[in-house]
């Protein structure tokens, strides 16, 4: 092209309109996956934005108010309630479930009898509804006569309210989500465990390396990227999670299980302050860009993808 | 203290025997090839010689010790894989010394062999990267400064070379083999290609369906083919074999003249100029027979012409069961003009 635009006027402009016509094309082929984009999650967050800097009056007149919802938030005690509640949450079952998932990959990824029946036993509480899940576990937790307490009577323990009491509410949470995530979480890392070249530990053990340092010092740092992946889901999850609160909760008792979405839920649908939920999803909006820039500004340069 | 000897040695994938009963000693310091077709379970017998595959039967020493049931590291040995088999998010520097930090060794020591394995296999500039920096010769190198850095007695060589293009392959071929004398390690090395056998090694042993056809030198085997299987797999291009009445002879394209009088009435069928020699493609009484001549062959296809061998390079092979009939005569006359 660059011959033409030497050679005349005239091969130079079509030149240049071709190139024009480019950028017409690419532009109508993004356009569809564009139009999605914007409509569905661009403008919303926009909007989210414009709406927490307002109020809205009975007779549906917008006030601005600048950054007074902040301000009542800041002093809102059950948001830091929410906020710490969803942290501890975040805490109990994202190392736990990784660590878990990992365990049962490489356990499966062996070759014994059975493993097809192991692989979806283990991937089981993945295919269920979630509204079935936390009717299942509300049985389990249901005092004197659920799973827990019966399996406690045997050993002569008394009846206990797990979801009623504080201080275990959140254990009880905790442990189901834990055993939901555990099995997804452990179809990646088997995904990429099958990715790697059986000649890698071969190697390593004709080298003398144990197992555990074949897995602390090669199959570790080469699942490394799956890792990233399934702790970005997982942090995700854990900010994602109402559906069994509702069922199970409400977060409850005294907000000892209010996560920071399930308050959001609450002050929109059950409140209908939407101008508060507006400036707690935009909190919760900050949460996750920050996790995503950590993730593709940081993380990503210091793992090894092949 | 480093011969490895296999004696009846057996491994079988359910009714599938991969190795059937071999037995071979590869002698202190020399190089053994274990040649064959793919599937002949060539692999499998390098892989229970590390001890990555147990053996159903019989026994393998390394040095005189019996190593049948020890682990690969108990075995004292190094090996070099097809696909390199290199860690690929460690640097090449971290690849050569990983066994080095398995065993624990001292940082100065461990510096200094990386220095001097570095230097032997011309990576002393590329320690810093990793693998995918690299080109396929290049990791080539880091597998064989991994394997060399254990100073191990016993070097395993999987197809080390069949990733890389035809001129490398040479080079490295070279290099391999002087490597190996340099520092008189035993090397087991298997290979599909019966160039890189020849050149290389100082004993061939040929595999098919899992048992050895032929233990040799490569002068012996390509002097002396114990079947028909060996004197087609040998030689580029392979021996011809020609079925006469009820006998196999076997002429090396490199004994058949074209003469105007000569005994075989043959037809041209194509021509190949390799530049040094030609492969004149002849077909006779309906068999396909190669003819190699000196220089740029003027024959052209279609041209009818006669061909001719003597007596003493022919070799005779039993029609049914392909093996070498012994002519003593013939021999001791062909055992002299090798030597």
């Amino acid at each position: 092209m660059t011959d033409f635009a030497a050679s005349s006027p005239i091969s130079e402009r079509r030149a240049r309109s071709q190139a024009w016509w480019n950028a017409v094309n690419a532009w109508l082929l993004l356009l569809p996956a564009a139009v999605l984009l914007v409509a569905f999650t661009h403008w919303p967050i926009l909007a989210t934005i414009r709406h927490s800097l307002f109020i809205t009056k009975r007779n549906g007149t917008e006030v601005f108010v600048g950054a007074d919802s902040y301000r009542a938030m800041a002093a809102d005690p059950i948001f830091w309630k929410a906020l710490v509640n969803n942290f501890w949450f975040a805490l109990g079952t994202i190392p736990t479930s990784i660590a878990l998932a990992l365990i049962m990959a490489v356990w499966v990824n062996r070759n014994m009898r059975g493993r097809g029946f192991l692989r979806l036993a283990y991937f089981t509480p993945t295919v269920l509804p979630m509204i079935a899940v936390a009717n299942i576990w509300l049985f389990f937790y249901t005092p004197d006569y659920g799973a827990l307490d019966q399996l406690r009577g045997l050993f002569g323990l008394g009846g206990r309210n797990w979801l009623g009491d504080p201080s275990t509410v959140m254990g009880c949470l905790i442990v189901m989500v834990i055993w939901k995530e555990a099995g997804f979480f452990m179809i990646f890392y088997l995904a990429a465990l099958q990715q790697l070249s059986p000649d890698l530990d071969e190697a390593a053990s004709i080298e003398g390396a144990s197992r555990w340092y074949t897995f602390r010092r090669i199959t570790f740092p080469l699942l490394m990227p799956t890792t990233l992946f399934v702790a970005i889901n997982a942090v995700i999850n854990s900010f994602k999670l109402v559906d069994h609160l509702v069922i199970m909760t409400k977060g409850g008792p005294n907000n000892a299980s209010t996560l920071l979405l399930y308050y959001i839920y609450e002050v929109a649908f059950t409140f209908q302050d939407s101008s508060y939920a507006a400036t707690l999803t935009v909190v919760l909006l900050m949460l996750l860009s920050a996790i995503a820039l950590i993730k593709f500004g940081y993380l990503d340069r210091r793992i090894h993808y092949q | 203290m480093s011969a490895i000897t296999l004696n009846h040695v057996s491994k079988s994938w359910g009714a599938m025997r991969a190795v059937d009963d071999i037995s071979l000693t590869a002698d202190e310091g020399s190089l053994l090839v274990l040649l064959g077709p793919s599937g002949c379970g060539k692999s499998t017998t390098l892989r229970l010689i590390a001890g990555l595959e147990e053996a159903d039967a019989g026994t393998i020493a390394i040095g005189g010790v019996d190593v049948t049931r020890l682990s690969p590291a108990d075995r004292k040995i190094s090996m070099v894989f097809q696909s390199y088999a290199l860690f690929p998010h460690l640097s090449v520097a971290e690849n050569i010394i990983f066994g080095l930090r398995v065993r624990r060794v001292s940082r100065a020591e461990r510096d200094a062999r990386l220095r001097r394995v570095a230097d032997i296999v011309g990576l002393a500039h590329l320690l810093d990267r990793k693998p995918s920096q690299l080109s396929g010769g290049q990791r080539q190198r880091v597998a064989l400064g991994r394997a060399i850095i254990a100073e191990a007695r016993v070097c395993l060589m999987d197809e080390p070379l069949s990733n890389l293009d035809a001129k490398l392959r040479h080079e490295m071929r070279t290099e391999i083999r002087a490597l190996q004398q340099r520092l008189g390690m035993t090397m087991v090395y298997v290979t599909h290609d019966q160039t890189e056998a020849m050149t290389m090694a100082d004993r061939v042993v040929l595999m098919r369906d899992g048992r050895i056809e032929q233990n040799g030198s490569p002068e012996e085997l390509y002097n002396r083919p114990a079947t028909a299987f060996t004197a087609r797999f040998i030689g580029t291009p392979p021996m011809n074999l020609v079925r006469q009445g009820n006998h196999l002879i076997g002429v090396r394209p490199e004994h058949i003249r074209i003469v105007p009088d000569g005994d075989h009435a043959a037809r041209v069928k194509a021509v190949e100029h390799l530049g040094a020699d030609s492969i004149v493609l002849c077909d006779i009484d309906g068999q396909p027979i190669s003819v190699r001549l000196d220089g740029f062959s003027k024959v052209q296809p279609g041209e009818d012409v006669r061909l001719a061998w003597e007596a003493g390079h022919e070799h005779r092979f039993d029609p049914a069961t392909e093996c070498r009939l012994e002519t003593s005569a013939r021999e001791g006359r062909l055992a002299t003009s090798a030597g």
